[in-house]
């Protein structure tokens, strides 16, 4: 099987206001086309893990491995040109600019990527949305949309540059049941048809029931 | 593209928050109009007082001065070479004022590349005769022609005209206060007794203002033959050779060496009126100083706008870094938005210092010490312009680099966690 993703022995301490270990030896993998949630009880350590597969946080002990390359842990351009191109993040809070319509906000990591002229990244842009089903909504400014909207637009925005793995911090932690529901499908077609790997963390128990895979966390270590 | 798009996000923050980006770009535009509007009036200033005096005074001046023979005969002798010789009571020398020679003079020294020209002169103590009261005062002989091409002596001859000094015989111009005493007016004769007791009678074709009264209460113009006629002079008689350089700098040295060369006393421009050198660079620091106070002012509020927007777009950033856009890029942005605000802010106040200027420029001012000056001066400079636009440039940059280089620092991690 194809690695996307590889942590081994990965060791992490808060040093402020005392030492404490908060990542304890974590070792695990995630194979090309899997969906994949980590729960765990809150304050078990699983944003923390979460922030450093996504290499936003590089203050750790151990190593990490994204489509089988060593991430560094200096080389800030470099990290920032990985999460460009090969990861995808969607957060609790949906986090659009607000000075941006809902097409551009899609548009800019596909601009940055710098890949295909503007044009395609627009064209690519609008695939994405109809793909969740909210093209309608291209031209709209980002601040005018519903909650639920704006999530699947930030789901497009992390789809835009065909990522290795798309992560979610609790992507739908702020939503209702409804919403939450959508999100959910959107996740699982993107794993079903498209074959995309998927790495949520949750805690909403009747979320991760529904993923080909559980990693459990207690305490800043895996226990299943 | 890459620049483009950090532009392209640049632009939209700034129109975003438009009303904050205008007033910080008032403040740029404000202190780069009274940057150019100080400056343009202050060096205005400067010119014309240094016009008063600086223009219209010879940069090397060549006479012969009243004073000790350097060669004192004891020296000469040969019994007295050992120590020291005290000579008491030594007079000055009864040395002839008129400069030997001076037809030779003048052909040599205009044939220096470095002048630009010269003017004779020589001057007659006098007094002027009106009924029963006698007014002490001089005539200058001159050359009406080349004090004007060199010294700008029409300038300040308000009425009449300074040619006909040497078109009418025995004609004079005499200066304002010393006319209006002797209520004489253009046509009018004027008689004049000299030191040696001659009368002569010189009839008036002009009056002049100098700017400085003083002057115009006992000073007056004759051509140079009606001066040596009046001191009953030979024709290549003058006092003073009024020479003006191509390079006012070269003043000093070219004294200097006139002095060796013709065995005269030379005076150069720095050493006579150094007063006026100080007074004119003084002024230009003070201007200098306020203007880029202004720009350093302005640049603090570019400062303070940009750390608010930072502080606001806070999730913004942190995303903008998520998704793959590195700490020089959302340095970039940043910087980016502070130079737009300078420039477009810079380039207004180039324009509305020009208008102040120009408004300046067309208001009234009537001394009666300055008769050619009608209005308020300005000067028009290019190179004020080129600071002006660069200065906004820098310091609004800096004030953006600060910001900036905070916003390339914010860790996306503490901020999405934060929520």
């Amino acid at each position: 099987m194809n690695k996307i993703l590889e942590a081994k022995n990965i060791n992490k301490f808060f040093h402020d206001p005392i030492t404490i270990q908060v990542l304890e030896n974590v070792n695990f993998s995630i194979n090309k086309g899997e969906f994949v949630s980590l729960t765990g009880k809150s304050g078990c350590g699983k944003s923390t893990l979460l922030y450093v597969l996504s290499t936003m946080d590089t203050d750790y002990e151990g190593k990490l491995f994204i489509d089988g390359i060593e991430m560094p842990k200096k080389n800030e351009p470099f990290l920032a040109k990985i999460r460009n191109e090969k990861i995808g993040f969607v957060f609790q809070f949906h986090y659009l600019l607000n000075e941006f319509n809902v097409l551009r906000n899609v548009m800019l990591p596909g601009l940055k990527l710098n890949k295909y002229s503007e044009a395609e990244v627009e064209h690519r842009a609008m695939e994405k949305l109809k793909i969740l089903g909210i093209e309608h909504l291209a031209l709209k400014q980002a601040n005018h949309v519903s909650g639920g909207e704006k999530q699947r637009v930030a789901i497009a925005r992390a789809l835009i540059n065909d990522p290795h793995i798309i992560m979610g911090d609790e992507p739908t932690g702020n939503l209702d049941k409804k919403n939450s529901d959508l999100v959910f499908d959107i996740f699982k077609r993107l794993a079903d048809e498209f074959n995309q790997t998927l790495l949520i963390v949750t805690h909403d128990p009747s979320f991760a029931e529904r993923t080909h895979r559980i990693i459990q966390m207690e305490d800043g270590k895996i226990i299943s | 593209m890459r620049k483009r798009l950090l532009l392209n996000i640049a632009n939209s923050l700034l129109l975003a928050r438009w009303r904050q980006t205008l007033v910080a770009a008032v403040g740029v535009t404000f202190s780069i109009t009274m940057f150019i509007t100080l400056l343009s009036f202050m060096s205005g200033l400067n010119d014309l007082l240094d016009g008063l005096i600086l223009n219209r005074t010879a940069h090397v001046r060549i006479y012969n001065d009243i004073k000790p023979n350097a060669d004192q005969p004891i020296n000469k002798n040969s019994n007295y070479t050992q120590g020291h010789n005290f000579i008491a009571s030594v007079k000055s020398d009864a040395n002839r004022q008129a400069i030997y020679n001076s037809d030779a003079i003048m052909k040599s020294i205009l044939k220096d590349p470095r002048v630009l020209g010269l003017s004779p002169k020589l001057t007659a103590q006098v007094f002027f005769n009106d009924g029963s009261i006698d007014i002490t005062g001089s005539v200058f002989g001159i050359n009406p022609t080349e004090e004007t091409r060199l010294y700008h002596f029409d300038e300040y001859v308000t009425t009449g005209n300074s040619a006909d000094l040497t078109k009418v015989n025995n004609s004079i111009i005499l200066g304002k206060g010393l006319a209006d005493k002797l209520l004489v007016q253009i046509g009018d004769a004027v008689q004049i007794t000299t030191s040696k007791g001659d009368l002569f009678q010189l009839k008036v074709v002009g009056t002049f203002q100098s700017g400085i009264k003083d002057f115009d209460n006992v000073q007056s113009y004759a051509s140079i033959g009606t001066v040596q006629k009046i001191l009953s002079v030979p024709n290549d008689y003058i006092t003073s050779i009024q020479v003006k350089l191509k390079d006012i700098t070269q003043a000093p040295a070219v004294a200097k060496e006139y002095e060796q060369l013709y065995q005269t006393d030379a005076e150069d421009i720095q050493t006579a009126n150094s007063q006026f050198e100080t007074g004119s660079s003084i002024r230009t620091l003070i201007s200098y100083s306020v203007g880029i106070t202004l720009l350093i002012v302005a640049g603090f509020g570019i400062y303070n706008i940009l750390n608010m927007m930072i502080f606001e777009k806070m999730d913004s950033i942190a995303i903008l870094k998520a998704t793959g856009f590195s700490g020089s890029d959302v340095k970039n942005i940043f910087i980016y938005i502070a130079v737009t605000i300078g420039i477009f802010g810079g380039l207004m106040g180039l324009l509305f210092g020009f208008g102040l200027s120009a408004i300046i420029d067309q208001i009234p001012f009537n001394t009666a010490s300055l008769p050619t000056i009608k209005t308020y001066p300005i000067v028009y400079n290019p190179r004020f312009y080129i600071i002006g636009i660069i200065f906004s440039f820098i310091t609004t940059y800096f004030a953006g680099w600060f910001p900036a280089r905070k916003a390339s620092k914010i860790d996306p991690v503490v901020i999405i966690r934060g929520k």
